[in-house]
């Protein structure tokens, strides 16, 4: 989805461009808590206008990133720059960030416009001003009407909705968004997701959004930094990083994949071939990878991009033989279990184009997995 | 389940609440006995009220009892919120183990310990520096706020340890200085928590007679001690008297807080149900 964002608007890639200057700039960043080291010597650079997402499971070390960036933690070593200026003695109040709270942090002794109006009110805004302010992005939020609540007179959706709004009222350069979704459940999410999305690109704040759910990096975000082990293990836009993962890791990380565990018999420029005795067939790929003979790779598979037959095709290569294990219908697709001749279990994903296929393939069939040559990709590590 | 309550249940209850206030119902009853004798009922009366409402001595030491009280919770309950602040903030610094050790040792020291130190010290610094010159005001009021303020200093610590420090990391983020956010998110929120110290700071100093006794002058005796005067001459019955118009003022604080903190209560979760209703 927002690959497809990406595609209509060729000119927000402007990470593509090798002019461009980075707004926010991470360099060599590293934070340790005693012995604990949560972030590992992280280099990144982010652009004005980008949503960028830190993606990672619980404890990679992507809050702690956000944390600093906010200026609530320090880092042990390296730098942070935003708009060009050193971030290092700068505390949270002078910073030019705003952060959203994944616990919302909404102040409960103060109503919903108190809670907005308490970032202008330090801000030397002229009191007309604040007012209006308030008012306005309360109504972007659809909030108005209930602007002297109290937070522990709002649902959940409400609280995310205003506290949304206060990071939002001072128009920062920076919005860092912890979790902003976590609490929702799935509609409001979806409704929410759109709505953060229409709000970046009206104001055209750069967003960094930290999140350990995938589906919301891949909807809401320009480009995705995976994090693991403290460290960012990969950098791109939602495909790049779906379709080129570029470790095993990522691979796994995002969305479900196959990975057969091979070793390389010819490396050519155009293409590659790998000996595999889990696949239990010759993997043919259509592009090259730099690695020497012989060496030890894994096979990345999606299950939507692999394919199931009854009859056993003519090309040798890319062709595994296996028994249906297990059929999970979802609706809209099916996701069957294939117990290869290896031993070695995979997931082909088929989408039920009819309701009801001549050929429908059932339990304990005898199948043949097949996939393009330009669908696996070859991964080092 | 069983709806009646069985006779050892009943039994214990009984016995339970006898043991706690059968002395004080005694006690309040005896206030109204017209006998001058405490032992003997010599039928109902109510004129040991306006006779102890008349007596100077009382009144000068209910006066100086409250003054002293006042000033030395509100001492200590800045203090104790300062303490318990830092030790449930700062987890590593040096001497942390030590300066809670020493916030809270008054809790455990025996007063009449606690008492002969403070007096000892108020001794020894007159001598000195010719300072504090006469046992009065200002030293009671001092030695109050020392075992006072460890009261508070629990409370406080126990309040901020549970403190959501991302609200003051929110107030902070959106531009407030650290004191702005400690003045205006940080205490705001833990404001019930410093009044039921201040309280307890209150009624601790208020019934307090071992550490006075050591630490008071003439002047300004407080009304446990004048109580305590008056039961080794012979008790009489003003002393009851008393004693239920301060039980009367206690109870009748706690009922009203007790009543406020529910209403409030039940408010929250009124205001709770009728959002959960509207934000479908």
């Amino acid at each position: 989805m927002a690959a497809e964002r990406a595609k209509a608007e060729p000119s927000t890639q402007i990470w593509n461009d090798p002019n461009a200057q980075p707004y926010i700039r991470i360099e060599n960043v590293t934070k340790k808590f005693g012995d604990f080291v949560a972030v590992n010597n992280v280099s990144a650079n982010i652009y004005r206008g980008e949503l960028f997402a830190l993606l990672g499971g619980s404890g990679c070390g992507k809050t702690t990133l956000l944390r600093m960036l906010a200026g609530f933690e320090q880092p042990t070593s390296g730098k942070i720059y935003i708009d060009g200026v050193d971030m290092a003695d700068i505390p949270p109040y002078e910073r030019p960030t705003n952060m959203m709270f994944q616990s919302y942090a909404l102040f409960p002794h103060m109503t919903v416009e108190q809670n907005v109006a308490f970032g202008l009110n330090h801000d030397k805004t002229p009191p007309d001003q604040i007012k209006s302010r308030v008012d306005a992005i309360l109504d972007m939020v659809q909030m108005r009407q209930f602007a002297h609540r109290k937070p522990h007179q709002l649902s959940g959706g409400q609280r995310q909705r205003v506290a949304l709004a206060r990071s939002l009222v001072k128009e920062p350069k920076l919005l860092l968004l912890d979790e902003p979704l976590g609490a929702l459940d799935k509609k409001l999410r979806e409704a929410t997701q759109f709505e953060i999305m229409n709000i970046q690109d009206r104001l055209g704040i750069t967003f960094i959004v930290v999140t350990h759910d995938q589906e919301e990096a891949m909807t809401l975000s320009t480009r995705i930094g995976v994090m693991n082990n403290g460290q960012i293990v990969q950098v791109g836009t939602p495909k790049e990083i779906y379709e080129y993962p570029n470790t095993k890791f990522v691979a796994d990380f995002i969305g479900s994949v196959n990975l057969f565990e091979g070793n390389i018999v010819e490396d050519e420029p155009g293409h590659v071939l790998i000996e595999s005795t889990e696949a239990g067939c010759p993997i043919y790929i259509d592009h090259g990878i730099s690695a020497a003979p012989g060496a030890k790779v894994w096979v990345a598979v999606r299950p939507e991009k692999m394919k199931l037959d009854k009859t056993k095709p003519d090309d040798a290569n890319n062709c595994a033989g296996g028994v249906v294990k297990g059929i999970a219908y979802m609706g809209n697709m099916s996701v069957y279990l294939i117990k290869l001749d290896s031993g070695k279990e995979v997931k082909v994903t088929m989408s039920n184009q009819r309701r009801a296929a001549e050929h429908a393939i059932d339990w304990d069939d005898r199948v043949y997995v097949t996939w393009h040559a330009n669908s696996p990709v070859a991964l080092l590590s | 389940m069983n709806k009646r309550l069985s006779w050892f249940v009943l039994l214990m209850l009984v016995l339970g609440f006898a043991f706690l206030y059968g002395p004080i119902v005694v006690l309040v009853s005896y206030s109204f006995n017209d006998n001058k004798l405490m032992t003997l009922w010599g039928g109902f009366s109510t004129r040991w009220y306006p006779i102890l409402l008349q007596d100077e001595a009382v009144l000068t030491a209910a006066k100086n009892s409250f003054i002293i009280a006042a000033v030395s919770a509100t001492f200590a309950t800045v203090q104790g919120t300062m303490a318990g602040y830092v030790l449930a903030r700062y987890r590593k610094f040096h001497g942390r183990v030590a300066f809670s050790g020493m916030v809270t040792a008054p809790l455990v020291m025996p007063e009449v310990i606690t008492g002969l130190s403070l007096l000892l010290l108020f001794k020894q610094l007159d001598d000195v520096i010719g300072w504090p010159d006469r046992m009065g005001f200002t030293t009671v009021i001092l030695a109050h706020i020392t075992f006072s303020m460890s009261y508070v200093t629990v409370v406080m610590q126990s309040r901020f340890s549970v403190f959501d420090m991302s609200l003051e990391e929110a107030a902070l983020d959106l531009g407030a200085r650290p004191l702005k956010t400690f003045l205006l998110i940080t205490l705001p929120i833990v404001a019930p928590a410093v009044v039921s110290g201040w309280l307890l700071a209150f009624t601790i100093s208020l019934d307090d007679l071992v550490i006075t006794l050591y630490t008071n002058g003439p002047g300004s005796g407080t009304l446990p001690q004048l109580i305590f005067s008056k039961v080794r001459r012979g008790v009489d019955p003003t002393i009851n008297a008393l004693a239920t118009l301060i039980i009367t003022l206690v109870a009748s604080g706690v009922i009203t807080s007790h009543i406020l903190m529910t209403r409030s209560e039940k408010r929250r979760q009124r205001d709770i149900q009728l959002a959960l209703q509207i934000n479908k």
